[in-house]
């Protein structure tokens, strides 16, 4: 049952295998209620996560990226996160002169025991995502619109 | 240029240990220069250097790797090399630099406007002030200042950074035209659909030929770019502007951190699309986070390839 109110919107999750996977199952296992407009995609590393996948989602119709990772010092492979922070850092103040929004994108760090801030994230996230709308479309059914819009814009 | 009979000296001297020098001459018409090899004694006298010399050559140096080159740098192509010999894509043992003092090159799409289709142009006369240009039918004088690169309005390493031979005398740090970014900022005080926008309308015009991606020194990747692979799939062979805003965010990205500004993507697009703003977001961004500078100091590692366990400037989100 969607704990926010109205039309789910789409976010694409990101999950590193050991850390946040097992947070979000935990939350799950704990029976936490979540909103359901995430998806999750599991990868082995917050550092195999090339932050092109964020532009690459949101060009395909999502309307937010949530990455998630171990917490720092606490990386499966040692090293995978760090690189990954600076990263994602830097993407997530890239997508401004793009014309999206930085907060349709976070990257964050859950350990497997912590389902509650799963939880957590993910309600906040959901919420934030709420709060901006729907990312404008350029492909699917609404592209149409999109464009007359920009033409009307511009 | 006073010193292109000294560049010429030195280019002399170190040729009989050169495989090639890389340089520029004139071209199919007075108001363009191309590229120029020089292999031999006699192609030595051909090597002009001017404010048409726009290329960036450094782009050559890594497809010349394992052979003995010479290269002619402006103050900014320096800095491309530098960067290939932060990433080890040359190695400098084979590389001869001769640098010179730039005062600047012209961009050839502010002259292009400024004459309108002019047709034919006869003759080209480039002074320390004016380029007065003669076409079929009429003499233009355009003001030099105004017809520089943008760029070089903004240069602050017009002597080459590192240079085996360097010939006339250093300029040191000039005071800038114009302020670094201020279009970007200007461009980012729009509204979100109207940046949103700009990009689909730019972009639109793209035509794919990825001339941005060849002209660029740091694109080294060749028949493996991103922009052709199949698997991933990052791109569809589709007409469609999403695959084309697409290319220019995984070319940004890809210069992230290494990008030293030389404007040869935005130089080399056939339609003029503004593609360099992006990568100036990229290096902003990426100087106030890491306080770093892509290719001004060979020893310096690229900020995406190292990490601090604390990451001074930057804020994690608290949820
Ligand atoms: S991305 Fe453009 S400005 Fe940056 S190094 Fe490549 S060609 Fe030069
Ligand atoms: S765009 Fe990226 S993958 Fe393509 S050549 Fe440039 S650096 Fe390589
Ligand atoms: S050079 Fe211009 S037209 Fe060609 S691919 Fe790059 S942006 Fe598109």
């Amino acid at each position: 049952m969607p704990v926010l109110k109205g039309k789910e919107l789409r976010i694409v999750g990101f999950l590193c295998n050991w850390c946040s996977y097992g947070g979000a199952d935990t939350a799950g296992v704990g029976r936490f209620n979540q909103p359901t407009d995430l998806r999750i995609i599991r990868v082995p590393c917050s550092g195999r996560i090339d932050p092109l996948f964020v532009v690459k989602a949101l060009m395909n119709g999502a309307d937010g990226v949530l990455v998630s990772g171990c917490h720092p010092r606490d990386c499966h492979y040692a090293e995978g996160n760090f690189y990954a922070r600076r990263r994602l850092e830097i993407m997530q103040r890239f997508l401004p002169v793009l014309g999206y929004e930085a907060e349709r994108f976070e990257y964050t760090w859950v350990s497997a025991s912590e389902g509650q801030r799963w939880q957590q994230v993910v309600a906040s996230f959901t919420d934030q995502i709420h709060k901006l709308g729907p990312a404008p479309k350029i492909i699917g059914p609404q592209a149409a619109d999109t464009l007359n819009q920009m033409a009307a814009a511009l | 240029m006073k010193f292109q009979e000294e560049l010429k000296d030195s280019i002399r001297k170190a040729l009989p240990d050169l495989d090639v020098v890389l340089g520029w001459c004139g071209s199919f018409d007075p108001l363009h220069a191309t590229p120029h090899f020089i292999r031999r004694e006699e192609d030595i006298d051909k090597l002009e250097i001017s404010p048409l010399s726009v290329h960036n050559l450094a782009t050559y140096l890594p497809g010349l790797r394992g052979k003995k080159v010479g290269i002619v740098v402006k103050g900014c192509d320096s800095r491309s090399v530098v960067e290939l010999l932060q990433e080890n894509l040359i190695n400098r043992e084979d590389i001869t630099i001769f640098g010179f003092p730039c005062t600047g090159v012209v961009d050839q799409a502010k002259i292009k406007k400024a004459l309108g289709h002019a047709g034919n142009v006869r003759t080209c006369d480039i002074s320390d002030s004016a380029i007065v240009i003669q076409t079929e039918d009429k003499a233009h004088s355009l003001t030099l200042t105004q017809m520089l690169a943008d760029k070089c309005r903004t240069c602050r390493y017009p002597d080459a950074i590192i240079s085996d031979y360097f010939v006339g005398d250093k300029i040191g740090e000039p005071a800038p035209l114009e302020t670094d970014y201020a279009a970007l900022e200007a461009f980012e005080s729009l509204s979100v659909p109207e940046r949103f926008g700009y990009w689909l309308k730019e972009l639109d015009r793209c035509i794919r030929c990825y001339a941005c991606r060849s002209a660029c020194p740091l694109c080294v990747c060749r028949d493996h770019c991103a922009a052709e692979s199949r698997d991933p799939h990052w791109l569809s062979q589709e007409n469609n502007v999403r695959d084309k805003v697409m290319f220019q965010v995984i070319h940004a990205y890809h210069m992230a951190g290494r990008c030293t500004e030389c404007g040869e993507c935005q130089r080399a697009c056939p339609v003029d699309i503004p593609v360099l703003m992006l990568k100036q977001k990229m290096n902003r961004e990426i100087r106030d986070i890491f306080q770093y500078e892509a290719g001004v100091d060979p020893e310096a590692t690229p900020p995406l390839l190292s990490f601090n366990m604390e990451e001074e400037n930057i804020t994690e989100k608290e949820w």
